[in-house]
């Protein structure tokens, strides 16, 4: 790149060079937050006191965190433990776990409130079939948690995804860091290559929250699910 | 708080027991311990010669023999109505899936919506719904069916096919309990009649002894209100 690159130029190196890193932290951390997330929900709900404690002190500590700051804790932290392994995928863990880990903090609130709010007559007319409470759970609670907990997910999502861009912090090329490039090389466009950075960034969050937020809303609330 | 006191009584196979009574009397109760979902603290159910409050016994093989209708139905809302019914088949009876539509759809079709097994709860009138949760516990073959005013949250116009569906449940030999105050219904099908007041039973009979000869005032008093509230449903009865 020398000269100055055309618009659908800057957004195809943006996207190529740092599109990957963004998604594969982004799915990573949701990943990995939803499997820590459902399972503190369900200590927190259903586990033995001290466990249940564990659980919510878990949720303050790291809703207590800024995300950077969990990020050079993992990402410079990581390193020393586990030397002999490439520095940049250790560096990427580290990403990977500050988001995940934070994700499942906040994850496990989001299903906490789902399975509370799926009114309990369902769980009371499951058991009068003879259900198992494993059973009710797994079959009735368990299915309307997890749609009542699609808006709030999505919004999760949403957060994830914007929040990878701190991973340019420590050198990763995911789109915040390769529109940072285009913005030291070309410095007569940095605004713009910011603008596009901005523009990118909504429109992986914004047609998703809407559909999975707003609409699933709207379908719940037509099915009857939740409250009650 | 003691909800109940002293409450006894037998029914017999086949038999309709309606039980009616004020508001907090513990009708609701009365059923949730039936079925365990309110364990009482003190006292015994016992269903064909088997102690139900036994804690050795399975309460969950006991309740799949005990089905109950609830007043807000409480359809399982993610499952269409046909699954509603199946569930318990499968899940509880374990029935194969194809086994277990086809008795759904049977179910179904004794209380006439087999045309909406396809619809989700929502979709469904309140009268529908009901219907959908009677043969939820239809499904079961139960032993016996608890009826929680199953009429109660319906509109006026939605009652009538709710209660044509019970009668003729009653009629072809279902063994019910039924909380209502559907004095039509109690009058055409009820083999005894129980009123409960604060927790003990008032008075008990047949249906021609409540409504010819009610013995305690606090019942005369009350199927009086009721005929106000609601007027006979003889119509119903032809
Ligand atoms: N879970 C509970 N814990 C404590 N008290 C309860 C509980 N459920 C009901 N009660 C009390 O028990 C009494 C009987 O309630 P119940 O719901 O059985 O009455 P009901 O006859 O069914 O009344 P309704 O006609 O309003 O349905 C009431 O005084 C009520 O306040
Ligand atoms: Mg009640």
């Amino acid at each position: 790149m020398s000269d100055i690159p055309s618009l659908s130029e800057i957004i195809f190196y943006i996207l190529r060079r740092g599109l990957y890193h963004t998604l594969l932290l982004t799915a990573l951390g949701l990943l990995i937050g939803f499997i820590l997330g459902i399972s503190l929900a369900l200590i927190r709900l259903y586990g033995a006191k001290e466990l249940a404690w564990f659980s919510s002190g878990y949720e303050k500590l790291f809703r207590g965190i800024p995300l950077i700051v969990l990020i050079y804790v993992f990402a410079f932290g990581l390193p020393d433990i586990f030397w002999y392994i490439d520095p940049l995928e250790l560096r990427l863990g580290g990403v990977v776990l500050a988001l995940s880990l934070r994700s499942a903090a906040y994850q496990s609130q989001i299903f906490r409130g789902a399975i509370l709010s799926v009114n309990p007559g369902q769980m009371e007319a499951a058991r009068a079939l003879g259900m198992k409470g494993s059973q009710a759970f797994r079959h009735v609670v368990m299915p309307q948690a997890l749609r009542l907990a699609v808006p709030s997910w999505s919004n999760e999502y949403a957060v994830v995804i914007k929040d990878s861009s701190f991973a340019s912090a420590i050198g990763i090329i995911e789109l915040t860091q390769a529109a940072y490039f285009v913005s030291v090389s070309f410095q007569e466009i940095w605004a713009l290559s910011y603008l596009i950075l901005a523009i990118l960034y909504f429109l992986f969050t914004y047609p998703i929250t809407r559909i999975f937020g707003e609409r699933q809303s709207k379908k719940l609330k037509k099915f009857g699910m939740g409250g009650g | 708080m003691q909800v109940l006191k002293g409450i006894s009584f037998e029914l017999g196979e086949g038999e309709v027991k309606v039980v009616f009574g004020p508001s907090g009397s513990g009708k609701s109760t009365l059923l949730r311990c039936i079925n365990m979902l309110n364990p009482p603290d003190k006292g015994e159910v016992y269903l064909r010669g088997e102690n139900i409050t036994d804690p050795e016994v399975n309460i969950n093989a006991m309740r799949a023999r005990i089905g109950m209708v609830f007043q807000h139905f409480n359809l399982f809302a993610h499952l269409k109505a046909i699954d509603n019914v199946s569930i318990g088949l499968r899940r509880v009876r374990g029935f194969p899936k194809e086994e277990a539509r086809e008795k759904a759809l049977e179910v179904l079709q004794t209380v006439k919506m087999e045309k909406w097994a396809d619809h989700y709860p929502a979709e469904l009138s309140g009268g529908q719904q009901q219907r959908v949760g009677i043969a939820r516990a239809l499904a079961m073959d139960p032993d016996v069916i608890l009826f929680d005013e199953p009429t109660s949250a319906l509109d006026p116009e939605l009652i009538g096919e709710v209660l044509q569906v019970m009668l003729d449940l009653a009629k072809a030999g279902t063994t019910m309990i039924v909380v209502t105050h559907e004095m039509g219904f109690a009058k055409a099908v009820a083999s005894e009649m129980i009123f409960l007041g604060d927790g003990v039973i008032i008075e008990s009979g047949t249906p021609e002894h409540f409504f010819i000869s009610p013995k305690s005032e606090r019942v005369k008093k009350f199927l009086q209100q009721l005929d106000i509230l609601y007027g006979s449903h003889e119509k119903l009865l032809k």
